[in-house]
C-alpha cells in the first residue's frame, strides 16, 4: 500500500505506442533512478502519471498507495500527493511565484481553513535560502524570463512547498550547469524521507552522483528492460545503451 | 482572508431584487410630455427644460451608430422603457432615514459598510434618484460639495451651468443626446482650489424596476491644484427584458488639479450601457480613468480625456470581461490639444465562451503641436475557441515634434499553461482564473486595494463557468 505501483501500462500517442507494458513499483522511503536513449518512453511516462491528455492509457494500472491514479483528474492526482518536475518548465505571465505557490497550497485546503501568510512567507524564504533562490523572486512572474538553472530550482522550490508524496523528476538535470546541479540535487536529497517515494528520471548518470538512487531501471522502447543498483547507471554511462538492446535481443 | 469578505460583490450577489412602490412615474416611452414631466417634478428652472426639450429633438434626428457600432443597439426599444422613477427627489443623510426597501437593496450590496470602512462620502442612486448621500463633515467644512445632480441643479446653479455639457456636448452622439434630454441622479462634485481629498468619494448606482432606463448625469470639478478621486459601482437584478443604462459623466481638471475616476461595472446580462465620458484637463492637470466593464449585454463606452492645457496628462486603464452572449465595445480617446501634453492608453480584454471584446482607441495630436506623446498597449485574451475579440485603433498623428507608441497583442491561455497549473492541484476553474488574473495583474495593481480584489473575486466567478 505505500507504494506507487505502476503494473503493465501501455501508453500512446496519436495512436503509436510509447510505453509497452511497462511495470514499476517506487514504495515510500526510496529513490528509484529511470534511464534511457532519447524516445525511450521516459518522459512519457512521468506525463503519463500526471495524466496530461496527449497521453492515452490504454491498458494496465497505476496505483498510488492503493488508489486508482488512472481514474483521477490531473489536479485530483497532484492533490492525492502526486507532484511532477516539468522538464520544461510553462511560464505564467502575471502571476508572481508567491501566489503560484499559495493558490497551490490553498487548493489543497478545505473553503473553510484560514491561511496563515505569515507563516507561509516564512516557510517560502526557508526554502529558497536553502535552493539559493533570491527573496526577490518572489514577486517574479512564474518561469518568465528565468534561466534554465532558475527554471528548476524553482521546479524543487514548489516541491519542497508542497510537500508531496511522490516526486517525479522529468530530466530535472538538462540544461543545468554542475552549480546548479548540486544545488537542486541537495534540494532533492533534503526531501528524501520515509514518506515519500522519488523518480528520477534522466539521461545521463551525472545527476546520479549527487542523488544517488536505492534503484536504478533501464527503459528501452517503453519497458524497463534491466534494473540494478546504483553501479547499473555507472555501467550504461561507461557503456551506453547498445550492450542492453543486445542482451535483449539474445534473450538474456 | 477576512478583509475580502467586506466587500463580496459578485456577479450573482446583485440579482435581487425588492417590489417598490413609486411616487413619480414618467410612465412608458419617450416624447415630449415624459420630458416635462421630469422638469415638472424636479422644478427645474426653464433654461433646464428648454435644454432637455432640446436635447430630445437632436436625440430623435441622430440615426444609431450602426454603421461602425455593433447591429445590436437596433434591438433597444426606446418606446418600452420607463425613463423616470423615484419616491422622491430629496435624498437622506442616514441611512435610518432610507425607505427600508431601498435601505436593504444597498446593506446587502455592502454599500453601508464601506461607506464606514474607507470612503469619504457616499451617494447612493436609486433608479432615478439618490436616495442616499452623504459626504464627512471636515470636506465640507473646506468647501467640497458633492450631491446628486438634481440637488446640485437647485444649489449650486451658477458652478453647475458654467460647466455642464461643456465637455461633452448635447449633439456628441446619440446617446448623449438622449442622456441629455432625460437625465437625472448622478454625482455633481466641486472640490475648491488647492483641496486633497485623500479617501475616494463613491457613488452606487442601482437599477431596480424592469424596463428602465437610468440617465445619471455626473458633472466632476477639480478646481486648480485640487485633487479628488471618484469611484462607481453598478448593479442590476437580471430580468427578462432589457434595461437601458446611458450616462453622460463630464470631468473638468483645472490647472494643475488631478482627478482619478475608478469605474467597477457588474451590470446583468439584460443590460445595454451606453455610456460617454470624457474629461477635460487644463495646463499640468491629470485625469485618469480606470474602467473595468465586467457585465451587461452590451457596453460601449470609450472614456476620454480633451488634453487642454501645456503639459496636461491623460491615462485610461481598461479592462473588459466578455462573456457568453457579452460584447464589451470599449476603449479610450486621446485628444491632444496643447504642447507636451502626454496621454496613456492600457487595455485589457478577455472574451470568454462566445464573448465578444471590442477595442477602439482615438488618438489624436495634430500637426501645430510639439512634444506630445501618446502611449497605447491593447491587450486581448481568449479563452475558448469561439471567442471572438476586435481592435479597431485610430490614431492620426501630424507633425514631427511627436511620438507615439502603440503595441497590440492577442493571446490564449495555453493547454500547457492550465496542465502545469493543475498539475500544482488547481481546478481547471482555478487555474484559468489564476491565468486570467495574471494577464490583468499589471493593471490591477494600479487600482486601489478593496477595488482590486472585488475585481480579482469576479474574474474567478466568471472564470468559474467558463471550463467544462
Amino acid at each position: 500500500m505505500r507504494s506507487l505501483e505502476v503494473e503493465n501500462l501501455t501508453v500512446s500517442v496519436e495512436g503509436k505506442t510509447i510505453l509497452n507494458n511497462l511495470s514499476l513499483n517506487l514504495p515510500k522511503g526510496e529513490v528509484h533512478a529511470i534511464m534511457g536513449p532519447n524516445g525511450s518512453g521516459k518522459s512519457t511516462l512521468a506525463k503519463a502519471l500526471a495524466g496530461h491528455e496527449h497521453y492515452t492509457v490504454s491498458s494496465g494500472a497505476v496505483l498510488m498507495d492503493g488508489e486508482n491514479l488512472l481514474d483521477l483528474e490531473v489536479d485530483q492526482r497532484a492533490r492525492a500527493g502526486l507532484f511532477m518536475a516539468f522538464q520544461y518548465p510553462v511560464e505564467i505571465p502575471g502571476v508572481s511565484i508567491a501566489n503560484f505557490i499559495r493558490a497551490a497550497l490553498k487548493a489543497r485546503q478545505g473553503e473553510e481553513d484560514s491561511f496563515d501568510a505569515l507563516a507561509y512567507y516564512r516557510r517560502l524564504y526557508a526554502e529558497m535560502d536553502r535552493l539559493g533562490i533570491d527573496r526577490k523572486f518572489t514577486g517574479r512572474s512564474v518561469n518568465e524570463g528565468f534561466s534554465g538553472g532558475e527554471k528548476k530550482r524553482c521546479e524543487i522550490l514548489q516541491m519542497a512547498m508542497l510537500e508531496p508524496k511522490y516526486c517525479v523528476l522529468d530530466e530535472t538535470d538538462s540544461g543545468l550547469d554542475i552549480d546548479a546541479l548540486k544545488i537542486v540535487a541537495a534540494g532533492v536529497n533534503h526531501m528524501r524521507g520515509e514518506d515519500r517515494g522519488i523518480l528520477v528520471i534522466t539521461h545521463y548518470q551525472r545527476l546520479l552522483n549527487h542523488i544517488v538512487p536505492d534503484y536504478v531501471h533501464v527503459i528501452v522502447d517503453g519497458r524497463i528492460v534491466k534494473s540494478g543498483d546504483k553501479s547499473l547507471a555507472v555501467e550504461v554511462e561507461e557503456r551506453g545503451y547498445d550492450w542492453i538492446k543486445e542482451e535483449m535481443a539474445a534473450g538474456v | 482572508m477576512k478583509n475580502e469578505n467586506a466587500i463580496d460583490i459578485d456577479r450573482e450577489k446583485g440579482n435581487f431584487h425588492y417590489d417598490t412602490t413609486y411616487e413619480f412615474d414618467a410612465g412608458i416611452g419617450l416624447n415630449e410630455r415624459v420630458v416635462n414631466y421630469i422638469a415638472d417634478v424636479k422644478e427645474e428652472d426653464d433654461w433646464v427644460r428648454a435644454f432637455r426639450l432640446k436635447a430630445l429633438d437632436i436625440f430623435k434626428g441622430k440615426p444609431l451608430p450602426t454603421h461602425w457600432a455593433t447591429k445590436d443597439l437596433e434591438n433597444i426599444h426606446f418606446d418600452k422603457f420607463r425613463y423616470y422613477l423615484s419616491k422622491g427627489q430629496q435624498p437622506s443623510r442616514t441611512w435610518d432615514e432610507v425607505p427600508d426597501d431601498v435601505k436593504e437593496t444597498f446593506e446587502r450590496l455592502g454599500i453601508p459598510e464601506q461607506e464606514r470602512a474607507f470612503l469619504a462620502g457616499v451617494e447612493a442612486q436609486f433608479d432615478s434618484e439618490a436616495a442616499y448621500s452623504r459626504m464627512k463633515e471636515d470636506l465640507a467644512k473646506d468647501g467640497v460639495i458633492f450631491v446628486g445632480s438634481t440637488e446640485g441643479l437647485k444649489r449650486h446653479p451658477e458652478i453647475f451651468r458654467k460647466f455642464f455639457a461643456k465637455v461633452i456636448p448635447v449633439a456628441d452622439n446619440k446617446f448623449s443626446a438622449l442622456n441629455s434630454a432625460v437625465f437625472s441622479g448622478g454625482s455633481f462634485i466641486y472640490v475648491p482650489p488647492g483641496v486633497k481629498v485623500k479617501q475616494p468619494l463613491q457613488a452606487y448606482f442601482r437599477i431596480n424596476a424592469e424596463s428602465f432606463g437610468q440617465f445619471e448625469r455626473t458633472l466632476i470639478i477639480a478646481d486648480e491644484g485640487a485633487e479628488v478621486t471618484y469611484m462607481e459601482g453598478c448593479t442590476a437584478p437580471k430580468f427578462e427584458t432589457t434595461t437601458l443604462h446611458s450616462a453622460v459623466v463630464e470631468l473638468v481638471a483645472l490647472k494643475g488639479a488631478k482627478i482619478q475616476y475608478i469605474t467597477v461595472q457588474n451590470w446583468s446580462s439584460n443590460v445595454f450601457n451606453l455610456v460617454t465620458k470624457r474629461a477635460r484637463a487644463e495646463e499640468e492637470a491629470e485625469v485618469k480613468w480606470i474602467d473595468c466593464n465586467i457585465g451587461s449585454r452590451l457596453t460601449m463606452k470609450y472614456p476620454g480625456v480633451i488634453l487642454k492645457g501645456r503639459r496636461a496628462r491623460g491615462e485610461v486603464l481598461s479592462i473588459a470581461l466578455a462573456g457568453d452572449g457579452q460584447h464589451q465595445d470599449t476603449g479610450a480617446k486621446m485628444i491632444h490639444a496643447a504642447d507636451e501634453t502626454t496621454s496613456n492608453i492600457i487595455a485589457k480584454s478577455i472574451s470568454v465562451g462566445e464573448g465578444r471584446s471590442t477595442y477602439r482607441g482615438q488618438v489624436h495630436i495634430p500637426r501645430r503641436l510639439r512634444g506630445c506623446r501618446n502611449n497605447t498597449e491593447c491587450d486581448a485574451l481568449l479563452i475558448n475557441a469561439n471567442s471572438r475579440t476586435d481592435t479597431y485603433p485610430a490614431i492620426t498623428v501630424r507633425g514631427n515634434h511627436n511620438s507615439v507608441q502603440h503595441e497590440a497583442s492577442v493571446s490564449k491561455v495555453s493547454a500547457e499553461q492550465i496542465f502545469y497549473l493543475m498539475q500544482r492541484g488547481m481546478s481547471e476553474g482555478e487555474a484559468m482564473s489564476l491565468a486570467v488574473n495574471g494577464f490583468v495583474n499589471d493593471l490591477v495593481k494600479q487600482f486601489p486595494m478593496e477595488y482590486s480584489v472585488e475585481l480579482k473575486r469576479l474574474i474567478d466567478l466568471e472564470m468559474e463557468g467558463s471550463v467544462g
